[in-house]
């Protein structure tokens, strides 16, 4: 039978962690509803460019000749692999990290082997993984989550426009956690740039006869590298809802999991205790027995 | 004029206004009730509407798309 301090310890260190993850899962979890508030504001404003761009492009005949969306071989390739800063999010991280190996290895052998695959690590998670396995990576952009709002997450993707209209890269793919709900993380890859043509749909411009200012070849080209930097936030704001829900779901299991050891620890612990009662009574009879006999 | 400022982080402005003058691609312009249906580019700039007690309310945006349809208003800007 175990030492009774021991056990007694043992309970005592892990009623404390569960102290630990309770409170980490507490605020996952209203970080998590900041989180979704965010992605829900962002909505309107992204419909409405989209509602926008798809009615006017869908009116002009050759709205697709943007820098944009042209096709070119993909022979530089950056992959952008969008973790998070901290740990103890379950396999949120790791999700990620063998998604991105993954198309790495499938979609772009070629480009690996030539070092013409870079990576763009965004969360610390993220460029730890990359940098240990020795993958080309370019400089990480860990600082977005700190406060993540649009004109952080535009500086980076601005950034990424330009590489590609100045052919530094000739495609762009995004690997993140898409949110679907506080259990559940989506692994989305998808390719961010060339903009991939979508079917056109003849949205109804209604009735309406619109004037465009300045013109409408030049509110479309306006509207693409907006609605990219709108879609590159959304894909940051969806990782960052993802990483705390993942965070929450992981902190309760460890509560569960905690409360369920200190109940089988207890019951040790009376047993032992129990047990040693009983030791203790067995030999007080017994000296009693041999002074009477 | 039901008009909404839009921003990606929040809505800034809702509500009925009836004048809005903005800083377009093409000159600054104002827009009256039954203006005709207008999408037009935003510069840097102010955004000044007068709301229906005739009280001034201005909006410094970074660039952005104004779109107009049926007295309905929506400012899509960058940052405000």
């Amino acid at each position: 039978m175990a030492n009774l301090k021991e056990i007694r310890n043992r309970i005592a260190s892990v009623k404390t962690t569960r102290q630990v993850t309770s409170a980490m899962k507490m605020v996952s979890a209203a970080k998590l509803k900041k989180a979704q508030d965010s992605i829900l504001q962002i909505r309107p404003y992204a419909d409405k460019l989209y509602e926008i761009l798809t009615s006017l492009s869908a009116s002009l005949e050759n709205a697709e000749d943007s820098v944009y969306t042209q096709q070119r071989e993909p022979e530089k390739v950056l992959l952008v692999v969008i973790n998070s800063n901290r740990g103890l999010c379950g396999a949120f991280n790791s999700n990620i990290s063998k998604r991105a190996i993954e198309l790495a290895l499938t979609k772009y052998p070629q480009q690996l082997k030539t070092g013409k695959l870079q990576f763009l690590p965004i969360g610390k998670q993220a460029e730890k993984f990359l940098k240990s396995n020795k993958f080309p990576t370019i400089k990480a952009h860990n600082e977005v989550f700190d406060s993540l709002n649009f004109e952080s997450t535009a500086l980076i993707s601005s950034e990424l426009l330009t590489n590609f209209t100045n052919k530094k890269y000739d495609r762009v793919e995004l690997v993140y956690n898409k949110f679907k709900n506080a259990a559940v993380q989506i692994v989305t890859a998808e390719q961010f740039l060339p903009v991939e043509i979508q079917e056109k749909k003849k949205t109804a411009t209604g009735n309406f006869n619109f004037i465009y200012e300045p013109s409408q070849e030049y509110i479309v080209q306006e509207l693409i590298p907006r609605s990219l930097r709108i879609q590159f936030y959304k894909a940051l704001l969806d990782s960052n809802a993802a990483e705390h829900g993942a965070r929450m779901t992981a902190m309760h299991k460890a509560t569960d999991n905690a409360t369920d050891l200190i109940r089988d620890l207890t019951l040790t612990f009376n047993k032992a205790r129990q047990a040693a009662i009983t030791n203790e009574i067995l030999e007080v009879t017994n000296g009693a027995e041999a002074l009477n006999g | 004029m039901l008009l909404e400022i839009i921003t990606p982080d929040k809505k800034v402005f809702s509500g009925e206004v009836k004048l809005i003058k903005v800083p377009g691609s093409k000159g600054s312009f104002e827009i009256l009730k039954n203006h005709a249906p207008i999408i037009s580019m935003l510069d840097k700039g102010t955004i000044k509407i007068v709301d229906l007690n005739d009280e001034e309310q201005f909006f410094e945006i970074n660039g952005g798309v104004i779109e107009n349809k049926g007295n309905r208003i929506i400012v899509l800007a960058e940052s405000v």
